[in-house]
């Protein structure tokens, strides 16, 4: 029993950073309908802002995620304006390989500017866990779980309840639409891509202080992304979270009790599944394709 | 007529450059490990090590008479890039002997390059004991096989208060990790210890708690872990944030650098099993020179704990060195033949090769020494 709760505690906590970062990509695919290649290198540049701060300019810690979100808002706006703007998005090809670029480009830079040993980021949190019983957790990770929870519950009333998410919403389902009843779409582009942005980046650093960051980081963060949103259903912001939790859920379980082994297959065993059976994803609508 | 000039100018300075090698040339020795991706750590150190045996070769004298060059590549963490990595190093540096590759993984994704163009390899980490039974005739192995490792550990078994009674492992998932469960298995059952659970964890994964947990209530007393240092550093830290009753003993020779300066929860001891300890020269077979290694080490500005791997490229260079010099020759044929000659005296200790692997086609195999750790609140004390 104490185990079962112990493998629940630590999905939860896992499940919540990748929520944030399917959602981050999911925006991103929803509104622009670009796939994000770079999306795992936005997470890496989050986790070495955070690095940067706290351990070379002795920022305190959680200054250092708000710089890293940022950063990253900053850094995805520009990605978008720069490479983006003046392309025509429904060139898929094109649009890919300027994102697969960037991808190349960022990781090198972090190789170049950081080295390729891992680095740790010091947090202000005690080193014991908290345990209750026989299961413990230790702070840092319970600091995550709770600001990315946080993270979530506010990207749910930001899209749900202000003007912006009603602006992000309406371009999201008929862009044409949207731009005739007066949304600046253009604009709605750089914001969503700069908010998704922020997302990887915050996920980054939250996650770089419970492990190492690293140059080669992202490579994971993105195929777990994908995988993610894949599972949720392209485009959808609840099939993301809802994908997230449920990607932590069969890792750690296929983990624990099967075989630890094949962690990472039982996630993109299940995606299979799910895509001969709900070829849209669990939580997306069907949508005609073409 | 400028065009002319420039064509003249171009012309002698390709002619300069095709002209044979000149006795000044430098002797080249073929470098390959990890020097970004996940066991980046080792890599770094284990080339730093071999830069230092450089300089000091070097400072010296040089080897035949010439300046020694290192061609260092990375081979990024990845059998595949070591494979070109090795490539690389045969064809366009024409290097005619390698050190590396580090991990069992790599070293054997590279073995087969080895004997296609015949250039020896000297293997200073990987610890798979099929490197040296796969019959390469190429290779000449510095670092101890998980075989050797475990029955060094035997002898520490009764360093362990209260007794080792059962043991899990959790191993990197690779030849390495692998290989090496096996190994202590063997031992540990003809020292009557009772084996529980066995668990492995990808080579990139940074998250180890479900397999942790899983480890939880084993019942056993002792986690044998086996990675790189990056894992090592987040199994221990996540070990101790779940409470894992077993103490942790890791193999392999890395060290978990980062927990001296992050240490885990205080009072949280784990012992590590290495092929040379830092803090602890005095106890080496030659501690003048293991003692001067540390201190060109600390001169250089390297990091402090990288010594327990960073010995292995000074001493896998100095045994390539005291092949070519007593070789008299920078060809791969003579090179490989005096590789089974050399007596070295290294920081781990002393350096010759026996034969091991099928009849006519065996490798070379060194017998190193082990020395067990303990860390404790980022404090290391011999154990």
């Amino acid at each position: 029993m104490a185990e079962i709760l112990q493998h629940v505690v630590n999905a939860m906590v896992l499940g919540s950073t990748y929520a944030l970062l399917g959602i981050g990509l999911t925006i991103i695919f929803g509104i622009m309908r670009v796939v994000n290649f770079a999306h795992g290198e936005l997470y890496t540049l989050g986790a070495y802002v955070a690095y940067g701060m706290v351990a070379l300019l002795k920022l305190d810690f959680f200054s250092s995620i708000l710089v890293a979100a940022l950063v990253g808002m900053l850094i995805g706006a520009l990605i978008e304006y720069v490479f983006l703007r003046r392309k025509d998005l429904k060139n898929i090809d094109e649009v890919m390989l300027i994102m697969i670029g960037i991808m190349i480009v960022m990781q090198n830079l972090e190789l170049m500017v950081w080295g390729g040993v891992a680095k740790i980021i010091p947090t202000p949190f005690s080193q014991d866990p908290i345990a209750v019983a026989s299961v413990s957790i230790s702070p840092t990770r319970l600091f995550v779980f709770s600001v990315a929870a946080v993270l979530l519950f506010v990207f749910y009333l930001g899209i749900e309840r202000t003007r912006f998410g009603l602006a992000i919403r309406a371009t999201f389902q008929d862009q044409d639409a949207a731009r005739i009843v007066g949304v600046n779409v253009k604009r709605i582009y750089t914001l969503t891509f700069a908010l998704g942005s922020a997302m990887a980046a915050v996920a980054g650093a939250l996650l770089a202080p419970v492990f190492v960051a690293t140059p080669l980081m992202g490579d994971l963060a993105s195929l777990k992304a994908f995988a993610i949103v894949i599972l949720g259903g392209l485009g959808s912001l609840g099939g993301a979270a809802m994908g997230g939790f449920l990607l932590a859920f069969i890792e750690e379980f296929g983990a624990g009790y099967i075989s630890s082994a094949y962690r990472d297959a039982f996630g993109f065993l299940v995606i299979i599944i799910v895509m001969l059976f709900r070829p849209q994803g669990l939580f997306a609508a069907k949508e005609r394709v073409g | 007529m400028a065009i002319s000039k420039r064509y003249l100018t171009s012309l002698l300075v390709g002619t300069l450059a095709a002209t044979p090698a000149l006795a000044a040339d430098p002797v080249k020795i073929g470098v390959s490990q990890p020097l970004t991706g996940a066991v980046a750590a080792s890599g770094n150190y284990v080339t730093n090590g071999a830069r230092l045996a450089a300089a000091e070769i070097n400072e010296n004298g040089g080897l035949l008479g010439r300046q020694l060059e290192l061609i260092i590549e990375d081979n990024k963490s990845n059998p595949r890039e070591a494979v070109n990595a090795a490539e690389k190093l045969i064809l366009r540096d024409k290097v005619p002997v390698i050190m590396g590759a580090w991990s069992s993984t790599y070293t054997l994704a590279t073995m087969p390059k080895l004997e296609e163009y015949g250039v020896p390899m000297v293997v200073e980490t990987s610890s798979s004991s099929k490197i040296t039974t796969a019959g390469n005739p190429w290779i000449f192995r510095i670092a101890p096989t998980s075989a050797m490792e475990a029955q060094a550990f035997a002898k520490n078994l009764s360093s362990f208060n209260p007794p080792i009674k059962k043991v899990d492992f959790l191993s990197v998932n690779n030849d390495w990790g692998l290989g090496a469960s096996q190994e202590f298995e063997k031992m540990f059952k003809a020292n009557g210890i009772e084996i529980g659970q066995k668990e492995t964890v990808a080579p990139d994964t940074v998250d180890l708690s479900a397999q942790l947990s899983a480890l939880k209530d084993t019942g056993s007393d002792t986690l044998i872990m086996t990675s790189g240092v990056e894992q090592l550093t987040l199994g221990i830290r996540q070990a101790a944030e779940q409470q894992l009753p077993q103490r942790i003993v890791t193999t392999g020779g890395s060290f978990p650098e980062p927990l001296l300066e992050s240490p885990g929860p205080k009072g949280y001891t784990s012992s590590h099993l290495l092929f040379f300890s830092p803090w602890t020269p005095e106890s080496a077979v030659h501690p003048e020179i293991a003692g001067a290694f540390v201190d060109a080490w600390n001169e250089a500005g390297y990091s402090f704990p990288g010594l327990s791997e960073g010995f292995r490229g000074y001493d896998g260079i100095m045994t390539i060195a005291a092949a070519i010099e007593d070789a008299g020759s920078t060809e791969s044929e003579a090179i490989r033949a005096a590789l089974w000659n050399v007596q070295v005296e290294g920081v781990n200790g002393d350096i010759s090769f026996f034969k091991q692997g099928p009849a006519g086609k065996e490798s070379g195999q060194n017998e190193p020494n082990v020395y067990v750790v303990q860390l404790k609140d980022g404090k290391v004390s011999a154990q």
